[in-house]
């Protein structure tokens, strides 16, 4: 049982990363830096209730804030270049963040042993659920109260004028400016928010992983944060959703039995998927099917 | 406002492509609620006219006045606020949103208390947006496909449907750039009377145009424009008999 909870708690996590990027592809950015927000909301939230005794709840908003203000801070610089210098601009930022985590100590010493970051080593013993008696099932059906808070909010959003002013921006940019919309303004409202849900995503993984180190944060993450949204559609949240749980649940977990094969078979079924559903896995015309099913029901 | 009444002043503008100089030192005065029209053959510098007046690129040299506010540095979203709203020569709809969505996203009126419209103006667009939006349906002939993919529509209504956008937000000034590119005579012909109905509220509209029938029939007042500069302006009547200008278009005898 407990190896299908982790699976769930994974799937989870993984949704708030790739929900993370679809608010920012949404405006048609881009984006590698999302591991990066991730991995700051892991450290920030970790440390909170390691070093600092925070409970977690506060702690993961905390990080989730601390993912959105570097999001912001980096939105701006970012932002002002596009396409494939994107890429590279957050993929720097990225290996930034991972490289800095490289080399950050910060230990102190809570009863017998030293508890806190430590380079290379990476941060051991962040054991806020044991501690507080939690089991692996309090855990998922915490992570995905997260989940389900943030992908109703993002749904909500999606609904109001926000959705359309993202996806105006990301698909037309002149037309965009010429009906008033300030572009640097809503790329960085979206990268912000992105970076908010990384934070969050980031937070709740380090406390259920009770281990993290910088090679968690790498372009590995970053790739599969971009993925996810890709991969499920842009027509709305659950795109995402579904491609996490194709990916996490049906390819990496599902295949497990074909050993090396597995690896090969991922990347022609990603390959496939994209052929057969160029617009993602929950695309315009399948939102209208299933629509027209239920109304009809 | 100029003395002279008019909104909008070019002074001397001025655009250079790399050696090319496809806007030459252009003067221009287009006067408040006329239907002012733009001409010229292919590559005079129309479209480059309305790109500097609109701020999509930086010009070169020279001035834009709106409303007696020089306004040649303003960034390019700002442009709408202050009241100067454009169409496109190729259809720039955001076609994967819905023609509802499409004038949603152009509401920015000013019209909501200050302070209490930052958020709301975000998630619903100010307090009148939606009524705003319905009048702009209606004005198009859209009512009955508001819920349609904007990219699905019917070239004509994609038409409309863009000069609906550049109305959402009650601009004072519209740049219609070759909006009768593409139509039939009958389109033709309800544009025109599209663009009577708007100079009867008070409208200024620069029309960029290819369309004789469309320029001779609705403007106030003609410039032409050959080489990036100008080489005639006049009533319709008088631009019609310019040798000048019917050299540039024909060519010397």
């Amino acid at each position: 049982m407990d190896f299908y909870f982790g699976l769930i708690q994974l799937i989870g996590v993984h949704t708030l990363l790739g929900l993370s990027a679809y608010v920012v592809l949404l405006t048609n950015q881009v984006t590698m830096a999302q591991a990066g927000f991730f991995g700051i909301g892991a450290y920030v939230a970790a440390m909170l209730t390691v070093l600092a005794d925070f409970s977690i709840v506060p702690a993961i908003l905390i990080a989730g804030f601390a993912g959105a203000l570097i999001a912001c801070l980096v939105g701006f610089p970012a932002l002002r270049v596009k396409g494939l210098m994107l890429v590279v601009a957050t993929l720097a930022f990225g290996e930034f963040v991972r490289l800095f985590f490289f080399n950050f100590d910060y230990q102190i010493a809570k009863g017998e042993i030293q508890v806190g970051p430590l380079g290379g080593e990476g941060f051991r013993q962040i054991r806020y659920f044991p501690e507080n008696g939690w089991t692996t099932g309090d855990v998922a059906l915490f992570v995905w109260v997260f989940v389900i808070l943030i992908m109703a909010g993002l749904w909500w959003m999606d609904r109001s004028r926000i959705g359309a002013v993202l996806r105006a921006v990301g698909e037309d940019e002149l037309a965009a400016q010429s009906v008033g919309l300030n572009l640097t303004a809503v790329k960085v409202s979206a990268m912000t928010i992105g970076g908010f849900i990384a934070g969050i995503g980031g937070g709740i993984y380090a406390h259920y992983t009770t281990h993290i180190e910088q090679s968690n944060f790498n372009v590995l993450l970053a790739t599969f944060a971009i993925a996810y949204p890709i991969l499920g559609g842009l027509s709305n949240v659950f795109g995402t959703l579904l491609a996490v749980v194709f990916i996490q649940g049906i390819l990496v977990e599902g295949l497990r039995f074909m050993g090396d094969w597995r690896n090969l078979l991922f990347g022609a079924l990603i390959v496939l998927a994209m052929n057969v559903r160029p617009r993602g896995l929950l695309d315009e015309r399948a939102m209208m099917t299933l629509k027209r099913l239920f109304s009809r029901g | 406002m100029a003395e002279n009444g008019a909104i909008l002043q070019l002074k001397g503008l001025s655009k250079n492509f790399g050696g090319v100089q496809a806007v030459d030192m252009l003067d221009l005065d287009v006067p408040q609620g006329r239907i002012f029209g733009l001409i010229g053959p292919n590559g005079s510098g129309k479209s480059t006219t309305v790109n500097l007046i609109c701020g999509v690129f930086p010009v070169s040299a020279g001035n834009v006045v709106f409303g007696g506010r020089d306004i040649t540095g303003l960034a390019p979203h700002s442009r709408l606020t202050i009241g100067v709203a454009r169409t496109f020569q190729n259809i720039r709809l955001f076609n994967h949103l819905t023609v509802w969505q499409n004038l949603w996203v152009a509401q920015n009126g000013e019209d909501d208390k200050a302070g209490q419209n930052f958020i709301r103006r975000w998630v619903s667009g100010p307090g009148s947006a939606r009524q705003q939006v319905e009048e702009m349906l209606d004005f198009s002939g859209l009512a009955h496909r508001r819920d349609d993919l904007a990219g699905n529509l019917a070239f004509g209504e994609q038409r409309r449907l863009e000069l609906a956008r550049a109305l959402a937000a009650r601009p004072q000034m519209l740049l219609l750039d070759e909006p009768a590119a593409g139509m039939n005579m009958e389109e033709v012909g309800q544009l025109r009377d599209r663009l009577m109905k708007l100079r009867e509220t008070g409208m200024t509209i620069l029309l960029v145009e290819h369309v004789m029938e469309l320029v001779m029939g609705v403007t106030d007042h003609i410039a032409v424009l050959n080489f990036g500069k100008k080489i005639a302006e006049g009533t319709p009547t008088e631009i019609q008999n310019d040798p000048l200008v019917r050299e540039a278009y024909l060519g010397t005898a």
